[in-house]
């Protein structure tokens, strides 16, 4: 959702004329809003920077940076997300063009298949992965696959928790991406340019992933925000990644918790900002 | 570095649907070769299968000889203009025009250099800067006809690339493309449905039906001797008229003319006349009355009831200026010119054929 946003606003300021007529219109609705997620965000940001005893100090920031499995699971966070938007797009891609040129009547059971995550909670998928686990070990210690269950489960850095987001993002990354090749003719610009020679993986570089820049780039903070943002499926399967190491120290340390969460959404923010600005400026080339 | 084109039995069926029916064809090298007919009879599939986007299910097609059904479409040597606008979005007109160097790996400078002159080629030097968004239809077309010659492939293969323009400037690019046809030499097989286009354009006109070749030739012969019924209706018009044979000649309208080609065993047929080919001078008391009369600027069609015994309706085609003289109700005589007539045996009305696009 925050991706979308980012992205609208960067279209909407290509048309300002529109603006001066719908001032107070846009203020009405933009002030109520303003003051619906400041609110909380002020307090808790109040809440973190001063406490009855000490007055106002900004020692919870500070001992953020030392405390015990904050950098550890913050860069877990981040290298999970990272893992699973290049799986995510070099699944979905290929296959949702695959089935545009040649199968299209395949594609509304794909979509009904990568909907299906949206449907089933949460709780059965980790039932099952964890059952899938448990089992799966068992089963394949005479193969030489053995350790391969064990190495997904690495807590350094579990797999298995790529794969299980891979699906998890799955509607979300479908949409994006369906739309992005919907303002395309994707059939023409691919027989365009195996027509002049490019190969199958140069045209998905040099054509298709170029123009679908915009759809790629919120498939891929959709992913991001959903995985740094995940406690579920990490929490059940006993990682500590960012969301599941706030919980746990927010029933040791209270202002410190609060601290993360701000400092959480203040650097989603500014990937936010940063992807709309890359493409905010590669449009606003295009369009001169 | 032209190559001639065969079409060779080719069949293609999509589930119940024949696209192609043992299609035979050949292209000359240097050739403009126009395919024309009504939408689904598989000139567009024919035209993709030389492109490499289409297999067909049995025959083959040959490029300078050599059979090339089972070759890749990125590693066939022939360009291709598509219908709808192609162009690559996120290049500007000289990166598209290049795109199929920098596959190749041509270094920077040339390819540059060599997109320039394409673009000056084709009319837009001053448009290389431009990205497909800020062209016209008419200029994506332009581009997309230098993209696919950047190559010097040894095949053009324009898939319908005039149907989504407008009228004017469909005709001048239509003569461009000509031009440029001409000046390269390049064998060229160009689909359209329009058959004023196809008689303009092309060095040879083929008409297909239901995938199949009903007659090839070029475009005068096409017009004026069409092989079959379905060639006379669906190039130009065609009026049928009421006719008898007697030995080789036949009577319609009170006329006698020679017959050409084959006569049918039976006496009453069908006498093939174009509407460019009847007279039409008003007469006060003519035995026929027009009916409508159309303006198309050069020349106003009539459609005319002919009274008597083997009277009907006629179209006529007449010069502009006489319209004044020849509106609704107007009582006229019709002649037609005293030449060789086709005939065909008398069937119910064809199929009139649908003008619309693929």
């Amino acid at each position: 959702m925050a991706a979308l946003t980012g992205l609208e606003r960067v279209s909407g300021a290509a048309r300002p004329a529109a603006r001066p007529r719908r001032a107070w219109w846009r203020a009405a609705v933009f002030l109520p809003a303003a003051l619906y997620f400041l609110v909380p965000l002020g307090t808790a940001f109040w809440y973190t920077v001063h406490s009855p005893a000490t007055g106002v100090s900004l020692s919870a920031y500070g001992e953020l940076l030392t405390a015990d499995g904050f950098a550890r699971s913050l860069s877990l966070s981040l290298g999970l997300a990272l893992a699973t938007i290049v799986l995510v797009l070099a699944l979905a891609l290929p296959a949702m063009l695959a089935v545009r040129l040649f199968a299209p009547r395949l594609r509304p059971v794909m979509e009904v298949l990568c909907t299906l995550p949206l449907v089933v909670p949460p709780i059965t998928f980790v039932a099952g992965i964890g059952t899938a686990l448990r089992g799966g070990t068992d089963l394949l210690a005479p193969t030489p696959f053995w350790a391969t269950l064990i190495a997904a489960q690495d807590p350094a850095f579990p797999v298995v928790l790529v794969l299980a987001y891979v699906v998890l993002v799955l509607p979300f990354v479908y949409r994006s991406l369906d739309a992005g090749l919907r303002t395309m003719d994707v059939r023409t610009l691919v027989e365009a340019a195996r027509n002049l020679g490019a190969s199958w993986p140069y045209v998905l570089a040099r054509v298709i992933v170029p123009n679908l820049r915009p759809a790629l780039a919120g498939a891929s903070f959709l992913t991001l925000a959903l995985v740094l943002g995940e406690y579920t499926v990490a929490a059940l399967l006993g990682y500590e990644p960012f969301a599941v190491w706030i919980v746990t120290v927010s029933g040791s340390k209270g202002q410190l918790s609060v601290a993360v969460s701000i400092l959480s959404l203040l650097l989603i923010w500014l990937l936010l900002l940063a992807v709309s600005t890359v493409f905010g400026k590669s449009r606003g080339e295009k369009r001169k | 570095m032209t190559a001639s084109v065969e079409f060779r039995a080719l069949r293609r069926t999509y589930g119940r649907t024949v696209a192609l029916d043992g299609l035979d064809l050949v292209v000359a090298p240097g050739e403009l070769v126009a395919l024309l007919g009504p939408s689904g009879c598989g000139k567009t599939t024919a035209l993709r299968c030389v492109a490499g986007f289409e297999r067909p299910d049995s025959g083959a097609v040959l490029v300078d000889g050599r059979d090339v059904t089972n070759v890749p479409a990125n590693k066939r040597d022939a360009g291709m203009v598509f219908q709808s606008y192609s162009l690559f979005p996120n290049l500007d007109a000289r990166d598209n025009v290049a795109f199929g160097l920098r596959v190749r790996k041509v270094p920077v400078a040339a390819r540059r250099a060599r997109a320039d002159e394409l673009l000056d080629l084709v009319g837009l030097p001053d448009h290389a800067g431009r990205y497909p968004h800020q062209l016209s239809g008419g200029q994506q077309q332009r581009v997309a006809l230098a993209r696919a010659l950047a190559l010097e492939p040894r095949v053009l293969l324009l898939d319908e690339p005039l149907s989504a323009l407008d009228a004017k400037v469909r005709l001048a690019l239509r003569e461009e493309i000509r031009r440029l046809q001409l000046d390269l030499g390049i064998t060229t097989v160009f689909v359209t449905h329009d058959q004023e286009e196809a008689l303009s354009i092309a060095d040879r006109v083929a008409v297909l039906r239901d995938g199949r070749l009903e007659q090839a030739g070029a475009p005068a012969e096409v017009y004026d001797r069409p092989a079959t019924p379905f060639v006379a209706e669906f190039v130009g018009t065609m009026n049928h008229l009421a006719g008898r044979v007697s030995g080789d000649q036949v009577t319609v309208l009170g006329q006698l003319l020679p017959v050409d080609g084959p006569v049918p065993p039976d006496p009453s047929v069908d006498v093939l006349v174009r509407p460019e080919a009847v007279r039409v001078v008003p007469a006060g008391d003519g035995s026929a009355v027009v009916l409508a009369a159309s303006f198309r600027g050069a020349s106003v069609r009539l459609r005319i009831a002919v009274e008597g015994d083997e009277g009907g309706e006629v179209l006529a085609d007449v010069p502009g200026h006489e319209a004044a003289r020849l509106g609704p109700g107007a009582r006229v005589t019709v002649r037609l010119v005293e030449r060789p007539v086709l005939v065909a045996a008398r069937t119910g009305p064809v199929p009139v054929p649908t003008a619309d696009a693929v």
